[in-house]
């Protein structure tokens, strides 16, 4: 408005007028369809190619970088008004973040939402895969943080690209069995690497080590992406998806030490854990809050010292 | 650091400083007050307290509008006036566990005892451009306001203080206490009083790190978070609240509360292979003036990376980092290259004139 010398009154008001209505703010899923074009290709580059990342120009937007924008500009890239969408963080539909992403899309698209995983027809996800199997008219999209698996042992994006281009992944097996050496455990925790189709080292996005198994010749597409990196990869359906083990150490997932749900009693599912309030004492529950209620609602956990569904 | 007085054209100099104050001030829209950026612009107004190290809402909010939104010149601005002030006495030293909570978080665990409680934040808002935000007006905004808070009915009050995060896992015996890169000194050193040395003890390392310049900081916590260094953090704990100023009074010799500064606090947990061992946790620490979480948190993942014993990038170089985050001198010294340095380029002019006249012609290097 300030100009080098004061300017006449009533000229400013012009540029107002130029605000799009409400109406027509947005094109339909908030990207302009250029965008959605390259996003579109770059996927099928990345499908093409399994485990590979493709570089793609990635937009900024209205949530910030680092909190799903990747993961978004797939979901909006692929979300069609007969889709069914999902969105979890942490494994959890309530999360905020889940929720203010589900809010945003739903804004954009007027698109069906669900909690349901078995209903959903697209699934967007922060660092969990859902406990229940995935069927071959699914997408899973994942949001990733740091999409190089070598980040680990190289800071330097020019040297992986070749490491990737030559299939020189040997630093990161000399990594893990340094790791053995020194302290006969493997301390990687979540981002575990795996080598998919045979080909290509990858970064699963810090999903624990429990849910690999899932990315193992699975009958969905997973489709990963990170908007701040600015880069799409994918694993196909019935594709190898193998955690890097030795033959004499072998790959090991998070163990639960037999702890059950307070909730729904699973002996089978990733838990979190939480401090109660005025014990002190820990209590687990599961971190798929939407499998965990339906396990409920089916057979609820049959701990004595926790109270029944009937008695609360 | 010491700048050669700019002599001569004097008159240049004030008519510049005239069309500076015509370029602030010449424009159609009404006159800023500064009530209006400390509470409108608060954000900033926390940023220019935290990097000027004077907590002052008011001053730091004057010190913005004269420096026309630019923030390195306003937090400079605030540190001129700093040094005008003298020195009373120290507060008496406390811990943050006492902090009248506004907003507090944690990622390390997905409930924790006292509960997550949010604030006010726009972490969870959609960053589409508001338009609405041209038409507010005063009754307007007020209105909303109290019809949300007649909404609210009664509730339930929040407790007084929140147990720490990080008490839970010292309990456990899964977060240690790391040994300082410096020695350890008893009484906290000053650095504005006694001149940064290296290596330097944890009291100048987060005194000094307080000081910094948001950007600056983020900058480089950016580059070891992103893989150049070792740290992966978790924030154990994020606190946004006032703690109380608690002074000695030398007359009745009682420890009297004079006042309260919000203040940000980060903790953030990593576990780095170094010395101390892939098995157990190590903290790393934030705090600043005002609300400002970037910061906080940018400190706390500097403050474990320069502590550790193996740096492996230039963000676990202790020196080059203390050294680098201070903006009042980084931004003073990228800014003095303007002043005229004609005498010295001369004689580099001499250096390379001479040198390239010395060559024979086949050796003559190409311009």
């Amino acid at each position: 408005m300030t100009s080098s010398s004061p300017s006449k009154p009533g000229a400013t008001a012009d540029w107002r007028s130029s605000i799009p209505s409400k109406r027509n703010r947005y094109s339909f899923a908030f990207l302009d369809e250029g965008a959605k074009r390259e996003i579109r290709r770059k996927m099928l580059k990345a499908v093409a190619i399994p485990g590979c990342q493709i570089p793609f120009g990635s937009r900024e937007m209205p949530i910030a970088r680092g909190w799903g924008t990747g993961g978004l500009q797939l979901t909006l890239s692929l979300v069609g008004s007969d889709d069914i969408l999902k969105v979890i963080d942490q494994g959890s539909d309530d999360s905020v973040n889940a929720v203010n992403i589900k809010k945003f899309v739903h804004r954009v698209t007027g698109v069906a939402l669900t909690t349901d995983t078995s209903e959903a027809t697209l699934i967007q996800t922060r660092h969990r895969i859902p406990e229940e199997s995935l069927h071959h008219d699914q997408l899973l999209v994942f949001q990733v943080p740091i999409p190089e698996p070598l980040r680990l042992v190289e800071p330097s994006e020019q040297t992986t690209r070749r490491m990737h281009a030559e299939a020189d992944y040997s630093r990161m097996w000399l990594y893990l069995f340094e790791d053995i050496v020194r302290f006969n455990e493997i301390t990687v925790a979540a981002r575990y690497p795996v080598m998919v189709n045979g080909r290509h080292l990858m970064d699963p996005s810090p999903i624990p080590r429990w849910d690999l198994a899932k990315l193992h010749r699975g009958e969905a597409l997973f489709l990963f992406c990170a908007g701040r990196e600015k880069r799409i990869y994918a694993v196909p359906p019935h594709t190898d998806v193998e955690p890097l083990s030795f033959e004499d150490f072998a790959f090991r997932t998070e163990d639960f030490n037999g702890r059950r749900c307070s909730r729904c009693g699973s002996t089978a599912t990733y838990l979190d854990e939480m401090t109660d309030d005025q014990t002190g004492n820990k209590t687990h529950t599961c971190s798929d809050t939407a499998f965990c209620e339906k396990l409920r609602r089916r057979a609820p956990a049959e701990d004595p010292d926790q109270p029944r569904e009937s008695d609360r | 650091m010491g700048y050669v007085a700019v002599s001569g054209g004097a008159a240049a100099i004030e008519n510049a400083e005239k069309f500076s104050f015509i370029r602030r001030a010449g424009g159609t829209s009404a006159v800023l007050h500064p009530e209006q950026i400390r509470d409108q612009l608060y954000l900033a107004v926390d940023r220019i307290m935290g990097e000027g190290s004077l907590y002052a809402p008011d001053l730091a909010a004057l010190a913005f509008k004269q420096a026309a939104g630019d923030t390195f010149e306003a937090a400079f601005i605030l540190r001129s006036y700093r040094t005008t002030l003298p020195r009373l006495g120290y507060s008496q030293a406390l811990t943050t566990d006492i902090m009248r909570v506004t907003r507090r978080i944690s990622a390390a665990f997905k409930d924790i005892p006292g509960g997550q409680i949010l604030g006010p934040t726009p972490d969870y808002t959609l960053r589409l451009l508001d338009f609405d935000l041209l038409d507010e007006s005063e009754e307007e905004m007020k209105e909303r306001i109290d019809a949300f808070l007649r909404s609210l009915g009664t509730l339930p009050a929040l407790p007084k203080t929140f147990p720490k995060v990080v008490e839970m896992l010292r309990r456990e015996g899964l977060l240690v206490p790391r040994a300082s890169v410096g020695e350890d000194v008893a009484e906290p050193i000053d650095i504005t009083r006694q001149a940064l040395t290296f290596p330097a003890p944890r009291s100048s390392q987060l005194q000094t790190l307080a000081r910094g310049e948001t950007g600056g900081l983020l900058a480089l916590a950016y580059s070891n978070m992103r893989g150049y260094g070792s740290v992966h953090p978790v924030i154990g704990e994020l606190r946004v609240g006032f703690l109380p100023i608690l002074y000695h009074n030398p007359v009745n010799g009682g420890i009297e509360p004079v006042g309260e500064i919000q203040v940000t606090e980060a903790e953030v947990i990593s576990r780095i292979p170094d010395g101390s061992g892939p098995a157990v946790f190590s903290l790393g620490y934030g705090l600043c003036f005002g609300h400002n979480e970037t910061k906080a948190i940018a400190m706390a993942v500097l403050d474990r990376a320069i502590s550790t014993d193996t740096p492996s990038a230039p963000s676990e170089d202790q020196e080059f980092i203390l050294t680098h985050v201070d903006g009042i001198e980084s931004m003073g010294f990228c800014n003095h290259y303007k002043l005229p340095h004609y005498v010295t380029f001369q004689s580099e002019l001499d250096r390379l004139r001479t040198i390239q006249s010395g060559q024979q012609p086949s050796e003559k290097t190409p311009v």
